[in-house]
C-alpha cells in the first residue's frame, strides 16, 4: 500500500509538475522546489510543501506558501542526502496532494554566477589601483588637495602640549576588519607622530582587545619614527570595555578627569557619538572628528571644531601618511568616481530618451 | 503610589540617577555608576566571548563536527594562539600576523560588501530620466524636479569627494553644491535621530516614574 498509493496520486491527481533541485549560487545546505500554478489557483488557499527522507518516509510538512506561488526553499537540508518532496493544495474543503518530486541533493557551489558583474568591476578598478599604486611607486608626483581638518592636527597636538595636557584619541567603537578603524589608527600614528616631537602624552581608551593591539603598536610605531621611543607608555593605550555605553561612560569620565587640551575621535561611532563630542566640547577640547557612519556625522560636525567626512577619513590616511601606495590608491579611487560619474550622467541623457541600456546593464547585479 | 520594594529595581533607580547626575557635572555618585558599568560590562563580555562563541564555535565544535568542518577550525585555534603570543614579550610580534589576517579578511570581504550593497545600487538609483510625464503638469514639474534634484545632488556629492584636483573655479562651485546637499541631508539625519534619542529618554524616565516610584 505504501508504493501504491503514491502511484495512484500521481497516476491520477491533476497536480504535477512538482521538481525539487538544488539551490544554485549557494553555500549549501538548500534544496528549491517549484511546480506547476493549478488552473484553478484562484480558489486554493495554500500549498503545503512535504519533505520526504525516503520513499518510504511518512513526509514532514518543512513550510507553506500562499496562493499564486509556486516556489518553495527548504533550507535545512543535509549536503549530499537524498530528498523527495510533494506539495499540497489546500483548499477550504479538501486537499490535493501532488505527485512524488524526483529526488534532490544539495550541496555548495564554489562561485555564485549571479556576481559576475561585480567580479567584472572588481577587477576593472583593481587594475586601475594596481597601475597608480605602481605609478606612484615609480615616483609619479601625486597632487591630493588639502583637507581641513588634517591641517588642525598640528595645530590641536601644539595647542595640548602648550597647556601641559594630554592628547585624547578615541578610536570608536569599530573592530579591526572595519575599514575605518584602520584609517583611524592611520590617523593615529601621525598624532603619536607629533605628540612624540612634543613630548606629550597621548591616551587610547580602546573598545575592542584587538583594536588594542593595533593601537598599542602604532603609537609605539609612531614614537619611535620620532626617535623617542622612551615616551612611549604601553599602559597609555588600553583596553576600557566593549559595551556601547559602558565605553562611551568611561571615556566621559576619562575626558572630565585628564582634561585634554585635544580630543580626536576618530572611528566607527554609534549612539555615543554625541555623548563623547558633547563632553569633549564641555572640557575645552580643540576636538577633530571623523567617521564615516552617516548618522553620526551630523552630530560630529554640530559639536566638533574639525570633522573629516566620510571618505575624507581615508585620504586623511594617505595625505598624512604621503606613502606612494596610499596616494596611489587615492588617485584611483578618484578615478573611478569619475568613471561613475560619466556612465550616470550618459545613463541619465539615455534614460530621458527612453533608452534603458546602462540601467538594464546595472540592473543584473 | 505604590514605591517598589524590589531591591534589584531601587539599585537600577539609584545608577540610572548616577549616570544622569553627569549633566550636572562629575561627582561622586557618577564615578561609582561608571565604575560599575565599566567593569561589569567588561566581565560580561569576557563570559559572552567565551559561552557564545568559544565554546560553542571552536571547543563543541571541534568536539562534535567530523571531518572537513572539525579540522578547519584548526585555522581560528592557531590565530588565537597567534595573538596570545602577545603575553609572552621575546615572540609577541607573532600576534601581528593574527592581525593581518583579520584586517585582510574584513577589507575583501567589505569590498564585495560594499559594491553590491551600497555603490551599485545608488547607481542604478541614480540614473533616472530628467523628465518625467504625469497625470497632470503639476505632478510633471514634482517628478521631474525630484530626480533633477536627486541626479544633481548625488554627482556633486561625489565632486565634493574628488581629492585629486584642487576645488577651485567649476569644482569649486559644484563641490559646494554638492556639500549644500550633505548638509541638508545631515540636518534631516540630525532631527531623525534626536528623535530616536529622545525616545531613549523617554523609556529611562518611565522607569523612573513607573517601575521605581510607582507615580504613572
Amino acid at each position: 500500500m505504501g508504493i501504491i498509493l503514491p502511484i495512484l496520486i500521481f497516476l491520477y491527481s491533476p497536480f504535477k509538475g512538482v521538481k525539487a533541485f538544488d539551490t544554485p549560487d549557494d553555500g549549501g545546505g538548500s534544496i528549491t522546489i517549484k511546480w506547476e500554478l493549478l488552473k484553478e489557483d484562484s480558489s486554493v488557499m495554500r500549498y503545503d510543501v512535504y519533505r520526504y527522507e525516503s520513499l518510504k518516509d511518512t513526509g514532514v510538512l518543512i513550510g507553506s506558501v500562499l496562493r499564486g506561488s509556486n516556489t518553495y526553499q527548504d533550507i535545512g537540508t543535509k549536503d549530499g542526502k537524498q530528498y523527495w518532496y510533494r506539495v499540497a493544495a489546500i483548499y477550504p474543503d479538501t486537499v490535493l496532494f501532488s505527485n512524488l518530486s524526483s529526488p534532490a541533493v544539495s550541496k555548495a557551489q564554489w562561485f555564485n554566477s549571479k556576481t559576475k558583474a561585480s567580479l567584472f568591476i572588481l577587477l576593472f578598478f583593481g587594475i586601475v589601483l594596481f597601475w597608480f599604486t605602481e605609478e606612484a611607486k615609480k615616483g609619479k608626483r601625486t597632487y591630493i588637495r588639502k583637507i581641513a581638518g588634517l591641517e588642525a592636527v598640528e595645530e590641536a597636538v601644539g595647542r595640548s602640549t602648550e597647556l601641559g595636557k594630554p592628547i585624547l584619541f578615541v578610536p570608536g567603537i569599530g573592530l579591526i576588519n572595519d575599514i575605518t578603524t584602520i584609517a583611524a589608527l592611520s590617523i593615529l600614528k601621525r598624532v603619536a607622530k607629533k605628540a612624540a616631537e612634543y613630548e606629550s602624552r597621548v591616551i587610547v581608551p580602546n573598545f575592542d582587545p584587538i583594536v588594542m593591539v593595533a593601537a598599542q603598536e602604532t603609537v609605539k610605531e609612531g614614537y619611535t619614527e620620532s626617535g623617542r621611543p622612551d615616551l612611549y607608555n604601553e599602559n597609555d593605550v588600553f583596553f576600557l570595555t566593549s559595551d556601547q555605553f559602558g565605553y562611551a561612560a568611561g571615556v566621559d569620565g576619562m575626558m572630565m578627569r585628564e582634561k585634554p587640551g585635544a580630543i580626536f575621535l576618530q572611528g566607527t561611532f554609534y549612539a555615543e557619538a554625541l555623548i563623547l563630542a558633547e563632553t569633549g566640547h564641555s572640557v575645552g577640547a580643540i576636538q577633530i572628528s571623523g567617521t564615516t557612519s552617516v548618522t553620526q556625522l551630523p552630530f560630529f560636525i554640530a559639536a566638533t571644531d574639525y570633522t573629516l567626512i566620510g571618505e575624507e577619513m581615508f585620504a586623511a590616511s594617505a595625505y598624512l601618511s604621503k606613502d606612494p601606495l596610499m596616494l596611489g590608491t587615492i588617485k584611483g579611487e578618484d578615478l573611478t568616481k569619475l568613471i561613475f560619474i560619466i556612465i550616470i550622467g550618459i545613463g541619465v541623457i539615455l534614460e530621458t530618451f527612453g533608452i534603458h541600456i546602462i540601467s538594464n546593464w546595472f540592473s543584473i547585479f | 503610589m505604590s514605591i517598589s520594594l524590589n531591591p534589584w529595581v531601587w539599585i537600577a533607580a539609584f545608577l540610572t540617577l548616577s549616570m544622569m547626575s553627569f549633566l550636572y557635572k562629575d561627582n561622586i555618585f557618577y564615578k561609582i555608576g561608571e565604575h560599575i558599568y565599566v567593569g561589569s560590562s567588561a566581565a560580561f563580555m569576557l563570559i559572552y566571548l567565551w559561552y557564545f562563541d568559544v565554546k560553542p564555535k571552536l571547543i563543541d565544535g571541534f568536539i562534535n563536527n567530523t571531518g572537513f568542518s572539525r579540522w578547519i577550525l584548526i585555522i581560528p585555534a592557531f590565530l588565537s594562539l597567534l595573538m596570545l603570543m602577545r603575553f609572552v614579550r621575546p615572540v609577541a610580534w607573532i600576534s601581528r600576523w593574527a592581525i593581518a589576517f583579520t584586517v585582510g579578511m574584513g577589507a575583501g570581504l567589505g569590498i564585495t560588501g560594499l559594491l553590491q550593497g551600497f555603490l551599485v545600487p545608488q547607481i542604478k538609483a541614480t540614473i533616472l530620466p530628467l523628465y518625467v510625464s504625469g497625470h497632470s503638469t503639476l505632478m510633471t514639474i514634482y517628478l521631474s524636479l525630484n530626480n533633477i534634484l536627486l541626479i544633481l545632488g548625488t554627482l556633486s556629492a561625489i565632486v565634493y569627494f574628488y581629492f585629486s584636483k584642487e576645488h577651485t573655479g567649476p569644482v569649486k562651485k559644484i563641490s559646494q553644491i554638492g556639500i549644500t546637499f550633505i548638509m541638508v541631508a545631515f540636518g534631516a539625519s540630525f532631527g531623525y535621530t534626536v528623535m530616536a534619542r529622545i525616545s531613549l529618554l523617554i523609556g529611562r524616565v518611565y522607569f523612573l516614574l513607573h517601575n521605581w516610584l510607582g507615580l504613572v
